[in-house]
């Protein structure tokens, strides 16, 4: 093998400085999940014969002359509510099985221009609501480290496929740390970008004012280059921005630390956090001190209501989104219906798992008549203020460092039975969804079980070229061990 | 915050959900668990703050209302549980 392990920057100059083509890269990926897939089961579908025409298009055009993309010949995996046209969609629900995306999302439109290859999709927590893709509809992912653990969630199976060596780069989305906190758990760069960086055409909706696409990787330059791909602004998705500057990103990635000011907010380090966890993310800090950075403390005081903020908003925007599948234009439609009532209520019943049903009936609660103020509109006020916390905060710092996730992978059905203690999975991730920011966990160590720990850095929006200098002069630092 | 099986109920009526008596039950518990987790939010002075709805920073995405080809129809239309012709089939809305 050849090109396994290898970076997305590394085998796009190997394709396309002619040192191995396309095809022999997707070969050797798909062989790689063929082999160890069944153990992992990271995919809910694998793309073999349109990866592998993909790959032979991208060598096709190399032997043309023709200039190739920034991912040439990259394997991308890509996670199951991302519309790739003419392959199943089915966000890991019986509600979708079958429904074959007529469209390509925007990020798949950019990745296709820079010549990535496919080679499938990746299953997650249903309609990525959970934290352990043990809501899936379909099977369990096991973490790669150790398979009695869970990869997290909701991208679990995005960062167990990046983990496994599976492909060097997995597209994720995030809500509430959906690609931030897996990341962590399976020992993988996750970046969520700033809110808007990346459209969201294409990408099945939870919570729109809180999802955003973003990349897995393995290393920091690879989240960058994969951004500078998939970033920019699309007149049909109208909270994209036009401010996103992938030039800048780039040009900033290899900045040294020197007097970078690194805030510590003394609300992430609360009781609770496994030891491990505290130990590994503070040691983190003193390489960054090493490389010359500055730290202090500093204060985010709304963080402890950032859960509970979330826990309405995200739902209520969920149930309002999932609205749209009612057995009529695609998907499952319930047979037995008599009337067209049932027909909604049958087939949404029937086909949505547990806990979507259980946050469509907290939105709708938190949305009814009578209730409306006391809980969305009350929670968007407190998201405000979380808000302003992290404006105020970087007027006197760069960064913001903290745990990703404040424990690491945890078992099989651990959580399941209490959807509170599940949540808190997200403690730490949830306040950049809020307030709209920049955020990334890189793997810092891992525990002396075997299991991978992330620590988080925050930053500005739009100041992901800050934030991946920063973690690629980590990586530098202190390189990550990977999986055979 | 305790709440009732008829609000539940009420609930999965809006939400077009039709429930088992299982995950009535099951819902009503752990709704009011959640409930009484988020009412922490009413120690938090919001008197004198706005709402954010968004936090894109894109300020109004407006374009002319100009209509466009779409040739995507049937591979929509083909999605459909039923359809007739260019139709998605649906039971009967009207009564009588």
């Amino acid at each position: 093998m050849t090109t396994i392990g290898l970076s997305a920057g590394d085998i796009a100059a190997g394709v396309a400085g002619g040192k191995f083509s396309a095809e022999e890269a997707a070969r050797e990926h798909l062989a790689r999940v063929k082999e160890k897939d069944a153990r992992v089961r990271a995919f809910v579908s694998v793309l073999e014969e349109q990866a592998l025409a993909q790959a032979r298009a991208v060598d096709a055009k190399k032997k043309r002359g023709e200039k190739l993309g920034p991912l040439c010949g990259v394997p991308v995996a890509v996670k199951d509510n991302i519309l790739i046209e003419g392959v199943e969609t089915t966000c890991s629900s019986k509600i979708l099985k079958g429904y074959v995306a007529p469209y390509d999302a925007d990020v798949i439109e950019r990745l296709r221009k820079a010549d990535a290859v496919f080679i499938g999709k990746t299953n997650l927590d249903e309609f990525a609501m959970g934290s352990s893709t043990e809501n899936s509809a379909f099977f369990k992912t096991a973490n790669p480290w150790n398979p009695d653990y869970v990869p997290g969630g909701s991208s679990g199976g995005s960062a167990a496929a990046v983990a496994a060596g599976f492909c060097p780069l997995a597209l994720g989305s995030d809500t509430g740390g959906s690609i931030r906190q897996p990341a962590a758990l399976c020992g993988a760069v996750g970046l969520k970008p700033t809110y808007g960086a990346v459209s969201r055409r294409g990408l099945i909706a939870f919570a729109s004012s809180l999802d955003q696409i973003g990349p897995i990787t393995r290393t920091s330059a690879d989240a960058a280059l994969a951004l500078c791909v998939i970033g920019g602004h699309d007149p049909l998705d109208s909270t994209s921005s036009p401010e996103f500057a992938p030039g800048k990103i780039l040009d900033e990635l290899s900045q040294n630390l020197a007097g970078l000011r690194i805030g510590i907010p003394k609300e992430y380090f609360i009781k609770g956090i496994d030891p491990e966890v505290e130990a590994a993310v503070r040691a983190a800090l003193k390489v960054f001190e090493k490389l010359g950075a500055k730290a202090s403390e500093v204060s985010l005081p709304h963080t402890p209501y950032a859960i509970s903020t979330y826990y309405l908003i995200a739902p209520s925007e969920a149930s309002s989104n999932l609205a749209r599948f009612d057995g009529i234009r695609y998907g499952r439609r319930a047979q037995e219906a008599a009337t067209l009532e049932e027909v909604y209520e049958r087939s949404r019943g029937e086909g949505f798992g547990p806990e979507v049903k259980r946050r469509i009936m907290l939105g709708t609660y938190a949305l009814s008549s009578g209730y409306y103020d006391a809980y969305y509109a009350k929670a968007q006020r407190v998201r405000t203020l979380i808000k302003k916390d992290f404006e105020e905060a970087f007027a006197s710092v760069d960064l913001l460092l903290t745990p990703t996730a404040p424990s690491p992978a945890f078992k099989f059905g651990e959580k399941t039975k209490d959807p509170l203690s599940m949540y808190l999975s997200d403690v730490f991730t949830i306040p950049s969804n809020l307030a709209g920011n920049a955020a990334v966990s890189v793997p810092c160590g891992l525990t002396r079980a075997g299991l991978p720990i992330g620590v988080q850095l925050i930053a500005d929006r739009f100041a992901e070229g800050r934030l991946l200098a920063a973690a690629a002069a980590f990586e530098r630092e202190r390189p990550f061990p990977r999986l055979n | 915050m305790s709440l009732g099986l008829e609000d539940v109920r009420k609930i999965a009526k809006l939400a077009r959900l039709r429930l088992s008596s299982e995950e009535e039950s099951l819902y009503r518990e752990q709704m009011g668990k959640i409930l009484d987790s988020v009412a922490e939010l009413s120690r938090v002075d919001t008197s004198k703050v706005a709402p954010t709805t968004s936090v894109s920073g894109a300020s109004g995405a407006w374009r002319e209302d100009e209509a466009r080809a779409f040739s995507g129809a049937e591979k929509i239309l083909s999605l459909a549980p039923e359809r007739e012709g260019s139709y998605f089939k649906v039971r009967k809305v009207i009564e009588g």
